[in-house]
This record gives structure tokens, C-alpha cells and sequence, in this order.
């Protein structure tokens, strides 16, 4: 049975209803991951995601898979762990396989000013708990024996941080596996249900209306990625969020194994093996924003050129497809979790270029918030009052940009 | 890729060029001081469709030009 027939399998769609206490907008890993924890954890079941195409259609099934906690600011090592431990057990817990391997991540230094930078992420993240170790050059080279540690000439490796923690897990399968779990416990996925304008009561959000006709709601949050501007702009909430476009392409099998995940913040790039074999490697969003999604030979033919920099047997590899995903670039570079000011309207947003990573804690926090109406201690730091008060989560060194 | 015009120098690849960010305004209905301030300093339009915005020709005239750019197509109008 491949995976196609066993999804068919298991999910059972749902007629949308007139009304539920939360709805969700977006169907990716984050609008999901809610619901499943609103359902499971607080019984909250009367819950409806909606999605304007198909599940995971939008970044949670562009992004590069990578799950890592070595952020560079306190408050966002502790969220990043917890979701690196909710991701372990995750499988387990919904009984969905979605090939989460530990692997552990490389991040190269080429220069002293990325060494200190490196020294000062192990140092912060040993102090708040996550394990990640300054390596050798020679020590790199045994975790990645491909690794060319005279970087092609160009790019000498003159040492690395190790974070064993990290791991890859297939992303769409945990899309799935989240959409499955609350559909189980009652949950309406409404894929194709496209969300164009929200349902106010004065100032209050108390639906929203889609395509499909108007959907009254409790609560409404939006899990949206890509096009969060527009729909935070339906309730007059100002988002400082710009939306940017970011490539990445993949390989064919590479027979032998690429242990580790690799990453560069000097060549901003990053590597890793999928569970097929394919090699997938990701670069920088692009410095102008906008909602295009088409990719294009130049950012191939650079991002190629630095990753072969690094490992010279990527050049014997042929580039089997190129995507691209829009990142939802938050002004700190952090993500915004909670209340909007708006009665009634929620966002998880500002995910840019880490947000796969934290779908398990930020769907369970949020789940939290929305059922308590309590902000747990995990998302306070990331809301988006931060701005008002210039108390901005500033970490863009720890995301792989500059 | 995009491409754009310069006046000095012409039609040039956009990596010679660096983004200096789009024009933008405080939205009139908000009217508090201290929230406008937050807004300039903070927030964005995001826009889906035309904006207009800086941009800086650094490895060519070192000019600023302003164009309009359409987000949808990251085409230039």
C-alpha cells in the first residue's frame, strides 16, 4: 500500500456547519497542530480548519524539514526545545509514521567573526539547556566525511557548532498526521474553502467568510501563511510582517549516506538527506518581498554553486525539482503568537523561515491559550504587544539569514 | 529573475541592486500619536499587488531610484 492509498484510507471529510466554537484559517502544520491539541487536550472538538486549497499545500509542504532548538535568544531556545521533545514522542502519540530521525545539525564557520558567533550560540544554549558543542574542523569531518573542509578553496571550514539534537521528519506526513489525529477526535478539515473576508460585530470578529458562505465562530485564529497581512487586514490588525519568497531544490537518491544536516549561515545554505536518499537544499528568501512563488535559474545556479563549495560530490548529482515557498518575515524575526487587540481574532504568523520546526509546541501553546484564555509562559514572550512596548525578540543571526 | 531599470545605467540584474524598503504611510484611521509612532516604526502594509518602493543600484551608479513593483509576480510595472 503506498502512502496515497493509505491516506484515502483514513481521513473522512466533513460537510462545513453554520457554526463552531474556534475556527482555524489555514490548513498547514500550525492550523492543524491546534486543532488536534484544542481536541485532544481540552476537549474543545467543535473546531473547523479551513483551507483554501488542499492541506499542506501552502509553506508546511515547501520548507526543508529541519527541526533544531540552537536559537540565539533565550525565550526561543525554550520554545524550540519543547517542540523538539514534543516531535520525538510525536509519532507515537497521533500513530502516524512521519520518518522523524535524529540526525544532529553542522553549522559551519568559515571566518572569526562566524566563530564567535558559533561560540556564543553554544554558550547560550548550554545555558539554557539545549546541547550544542564547538566541533574542529577534523571533528566536522568525521560527522560529514564529504564535507570539503578547504571549502572548495573559497570557503575554509575553520570550525562548526553541533547540535546532536536535531532531526528531519518527512513534512507533509506530519501535516497528515496532525489533520488525521483531530479528524479523528471530530474535528472539520474544509479544504478548498477559501476565507475572504471576516464576520465583525463593532469591533469583535465573530466569523468569517468564505467562499462557501458565512462561518459564525467563538474564536477565530489565523494559522496562515503567506497571505496573513491580508487577513489580519479584514479585522484592521497591522502585522509587522513582510512577506518574502524563499527557493529550494532537491536531488536525485544519493546512494551512500549524508549523515547530518549542514548548515551555512556564510553561504546561506543548508543540506540534508531525505528519507528517499534525495538531497534537499535550501538558501536565503529574497531580499524584495512578494507572494511569487515561481523560482528561478539564478538562485539555482548561486545556491549550487555554494553548496558544491562545500561538498564536491553534490556535483555528480542532477537537480530533480525546484520550489519555492513565502515566508512570512516578522520585523524581529521572531514569531507572533496570541492576541491581536481584536476580541475574538488570534494569530500563530510571523513563522518566516522556522516554522516547521515548531509546529508541535506552537499548536499546543496556542491550543492553550485559546482554551484558557491564559497565555502560557512558553508564548507571553512572542506576542504581539512586544512591538508597542520595543521589547522586540531580536534573532535574526539564529535563522539561517542576514 | 527581476530585472530593473536604473536612469543611469539601464537594464540591469537585481543583484546589483539592494531593497531599501517600500514607501509607506500610517493608515489615517488610527489617530493616537504614540500608535502611529508604533505603526511607522514597526508595522507594513505587506501589500498584494502594486506597491512602490526604494531601491538602491549598489554595485552600479550607487543611486536610489523608486519603481513600482508588482508583489504578486515580482515583476516590475
Amino acid at each position: 500500500m503506498n502512502e496515497f492509498v493509505e491516506r484515502r484510507l483514513t481521513l473522512q471529510w466533513h460537510e462545513p456547519k453554520r457554526s463552531y466554537d474556534v475556527v482555524i484559517i489555514g490548513g498547514g502544520g500550525h492550523g492543524l497542530a491546534t486543532a488536534y491539541y484544542l481536541a485532544a487536550r481540552h476537549g474543545i472538538a467543535n473546531v473547523a480548519v479551513l483551507e483554501a486549497r488542499y492541506i499542506g499545500s501552502g509553506n508546511s509542504g515547501r520548507n526543508t524539514t529541519i527541526i533544531r532548538a540552537n536559537y540565539g535568544i533565550p525565550e526561543a531556545v525554550r520554545f524550540y526545545q519543547h517542540s523538539l521533545d514534543l516531535y520525538r514522542t510525536l509519532e507515537a502519540e497521533l500513530g502516524c509514521w512521519f520518518m522523524h530521525s535524529t540526525k544532529g545539525l553542522v553549522w559551519l564557520a568559515h571566518t572569526e567573526p562566524a566563530m564567535r558567533a558559533e561560540r556564543a550560540r553554544c554558550l547560550l544554549n548550554i545555558a539554557c539547556g539545549v546541547e550544542t558543542v564547538m566541533i574542529t574542523p577534523q571533528e566536522a569531518s568525521e560527522l560529514c566525511p564529504q564535507l570539503d573542509l578547504s571549502g572548495g578553496g573559497r570557503y575554509p571550514v575553520l570550525g562548526a557548532s553541533y547540535h546532536p539534537g536535531a532531526a528531519t521528519a518527512r513534512h507533509d506526513r506530519v501535516v497528515w498526521a496532525y489533520a488525521q489525529g483531530a479528524m479523528r477526535q471530530g474535528v472539520h478539515v474544509l479544504q478548498n474553502t477559501e476565507v475572504i473576508g471576516l464576520l465583525r460585530d463593532g469591533a469583535r470578529v465573530t466569523g468569517v467568510e468564505t467562499s462557501a458562505g458565512p462561518i459564525s465562530a467563538g474564536v477565530v485564529l489565523s494559522a496562515v501563511g503567506g497571505n496573513v497581512s491580508r487577513i489580519a487586514a479584514y479585522a484592521d490588525v497591522r502585522l509587522p510582517i513582510r512577506t518574502h519568497p524563499l527557493h529550494a531544490f532537491v536531488t536525485n537518491e544519493y546512494a551512500q549516506a549524508f549523515a547530518p544536516i549542514l548548515s551555512d549561515t556564510e553561504l546561506l545554505c543548508y543540506v540534508s538527506q531525505t528519507a528517499r536518499g534525495e538531497i534537499v537544499i535550501g538558501a536565503e528568501y529574497e531580499r524584495q518581498p512578494s507572494y511569487s512563488l515561481q523560482s528561478s535559474f539564478s538562485f539555482l545556479q548561486s545556491c549550487a554553486a555554494k553548496a558544491t563549495h562545500l561538498l564536491p560530490f553534490l556535483r555528480d548529482l542532477r537537480i530533480l525539482r525546484q520550489w519555492a515557498g513565502i515566508c512570512d518575515i516578522s520585523a524581529d524575526f521572531s514569531p507572533i503568537m496570541g492576541e491581536t487587540g481584536v476580541d475574538g481574532f488570534l494569530v500563530t504568523t510571523g513563522w518566516g523561515t522556522w516554522g516547521f520546526k515548531a509546529i508541535p509546541a506552537g499548536g499546543e501553546q496556542m491550543a492553550e491559550l485559546i482554551a484558557t484564555g491564559r497565555t502560557p509562559a512558553l508564548l507571553d514572550p512572542f506576542g504581539l504587544g512586544r512591538f508597542a512596548t520595543d521589547h522586540a525578540m531580536a534573532d535574526q543571526g539564529s535563522t539561517g539569514t542576514r | 529573475m527581476l530585472w530593473i531599470t536604473c536612469p543611469t545605467c539601464g537594464r540591469r540584474p537585481v543583484e546589483e541592486y539592494g531593497f531599501g524598503g517600500e514607501l509607506r504611510g500610517v493608515p489615517e484611521r488610527i489617530t493616537d500619536p504614540v500608535e502611529r509612532d508604533v505603526d511607522y516604526a514597526w508595522m507594513y502594509d505587506n501589500l498584494h499587488g502594486i506597491t512602490s518602493e526604494r531601491w538602491f543600484h549598489q554595485a552600479g551608479c550607487r543611486r536610489w531610484l523608486t519603481l513600482r513593483r508588482d508583489t504578486t509576480t515580482d515583476t516590475v510595472v
